[in-house]
């Protein structure tokens, strides 16, 4: 039962951090450990090391000017920023922010705060792969819309959301659109100014930069309120002193990801289309979660009739396969994820869905291993379970 | 995450199936929640002579239904009647708090079970009478 090397496919979670960027990083926490608002030589030298890091994360989404990149402490702190900035700046031309059925904790939950605090809110709904309906977004937006908050690319199904498309309508009635690009961070290219972005969260962690870094793209012109008020660092929009061996590293990840996204994107998109194939094709009743196309590279997400995602993550697991669940067993609320939910799965259906997400490190190995495992898991929670439908038995 | 015990019934669960012919049946809870369970049993002499079930859920309800058949095999219906969750989740050497209540249903099948079969044998005795 037990292989000796684990399996591991649950790299959105979490990433490792590439060792160059390791080697980027090291000096800043030893020799270069000045402050870059000093203007000591020590200070200054850090300061170079920030400055450059800015200018690589600006080219990794084709900025129009590095001082648009504001860092901040990682992916949740830029959208509550975004969210928070905008809806403060600009209370006094409205009250109405726009967002989605399908976005992260960290965009949901700082909207719903402010409709706590005067705001009001509308979520777009999306279709059965996670798209979101731009009629309903035409339908909605109007001149009191101050903000329309939307993902980029769904972390837990991968659905990559027509943000040209989405930008062209915001800015059809001068409203604002902030992008969280939190789980396509280096995966996928994004040009913001192609694309018409106001404001875009990005993450370090997610291109295997350290965590506790991460930044906010603000477009030159966009007005945002700060969050933390202090010494004024990062033009006033982030104050307190920069992490700045962190934000080395994230610059020097933004730089790998800019350099290899190509290859590393071809690779993990011919081992998600394997692996995809491989769990859907050869099981009866298995589905993919998710647009078969517009999609992330790393994202694997699959659903099986009459058995439970929690089940399918420990049969794994004893097998040393690592994975996540849109279970509700799996997370602290009990509930199943509001994403798949949202593309209009029933609780049961949402409750069988697994979540495999492929990093810099997958081999088509273990993309093959983990196929041959799965149709045996099934097998044996279809026996357990009493949903099972006759035909399938024996 | 989870005691070894609760992984061992997980892997090896005891009495898993249907019986075909049952004296009684109990299901609780409901796909929607992701915990399904159902307890089948024969009952002969007043004990409960056979013991199957069936699960949809996680680690816990698996691991939880193959323990509570372990508990109340052989057990007559008085007996098996004060099999509590608690008994269940003790015999485990424990579960996660959050897994106590929604997964952890199987004694309440285990006595629906034998309501059911009471009730059935008390139409029996009426139809006698």
């Amino acid at each position: 039962m037990t292989k000796q090397k684990l399996v591991k496919m649950d790299y959105a979670a979490g990433k490792p951090v590439d060792p160059r960027v390791i080697e980027a990083m090291l000096p800043f926490m030893q020799d270069m450990f000045g402050n870059p608002s000093s203007i000591s030589s020590l200070g200054q030298g850090a300061k170079k090391g920030l400055d450059e890091a800015r200018k690589k994360v600006a080219e990794l989404i084709n900025a129009e000017r590095q001082e648009s990149v504001i860092f901040t402490s990682g992916a949740t702190e830029s959208n509550n920023l975004a969210i928070k900035g905008v809806a403060n700046r600009s209370r006094d031309r409205g009250t109405k922010i726009i967002t989605s059925t399908v976005e992260h904790m960290s965009v949901v939950n700082p909207v719903k705060y402010l409709t706590t605090k005067g705001f009001e809110s509308v979520l777009l709904p999306v279709d059965k792969y996670g798209i979101i309906d731009l009629n309903s977004l035409e339908n909605e937006l109007d001149e009191k819309t101050i903000l329309v908050t939307i993902v980029f690319a769904n972390n837990e199904i991968g659905t990559i959301e027509p943000i040209k498309e989405i930008s062209r309508i915001v800015h059809s009635k001068n409203s604002i659109l902030h992008v969280d690009a939190t789980a396509a961070s280096g995966q996928i290219p994004i040009d913001v100014k192609e694309l018409g972005i106001d404001l875009m969260t990005i993450s370090s962690n997610d291109m295997y930069g350290p965590k506790g870094a991460g930044a906010l793209y603000v477009k030159e012109g966009v007005r945002i309120e700060p969050l933390i008020h202090g010494g004024g660092q990062e033009k006033g929009i982030r104050s307190g002193t920069e992490n700045v061996s962190g934000i080395v590293g994230f610059g020097k990840a933004a730089e790998v990801a800019k350099q290899e996204m190509k290859e590393y994107g071809d690779r993990l998109t011919r081992l998600r289309d394997s692996l995809i194939r491989g769990l859907t094709e050869s099981i009866p009743y298995a589905f993919l979660n998710g647009h078969p196309t517009e999609r992330l590279p790393d994202n694997v997400s699959v659903r099986y009739s009459f058995i439970e995602g929690e089940s399918m993550l420990l049969s794994l697991e004893m097998n040393g396969v690592i994975a996540s669940s849109g279970s509700a067993c799996t997370s602290k609320t009990l509930e199943p994820s509001h994403v798949l939910l949202a593309t209009g799965l029933k609780h049961e259906e949402a409750h069988g869905s697994l979540m495999l997400t492929l990093g810099k490190q997958n081999t088509q190995e273990e993309v093959d291993y983990v196929i041959e495992l799965m149709p045996g898991i099934v097998k044996r929670l279809r026996a357990i379970s009493p949903l099972t439908p006759k035909e399938l038995k024996g | 995450m989870y005691t070894d015990k609760v992984m061992e019934h997980f892997k090896n669960p005891r009495n898993m199936g249907e019986i075909t012919d049952p004296d009684g049946v109990g299901t609780v809870g409901n796909p929607v929640c992701g915990d399904l369970m159902t307890i089948y049993i024969k009952v002969k002499d007043n004990r409960i002579a056979e013991i199957k079930f069936k699960t949809f859920g996680c680690g816990a309800a698996i691991a939880t239904s193959s323990m509570t058949t372990e508990l109340a095999k052989g057990k007559t219906l008085e007996e098996a009647l004060n099999i509590t969750r608690a008994d269940v989740a003790a015999s485990l050497d424990g579960l996660p708090p959050v897994k106590m209540h929604c997964s952890n249903l199987a004694a309440d099948a285990l006595h629906a079970a034998i309501k059911d079969y009471r009730e059935k044998n008390e139409t029996k005795h009426e139809v006698n009478k």
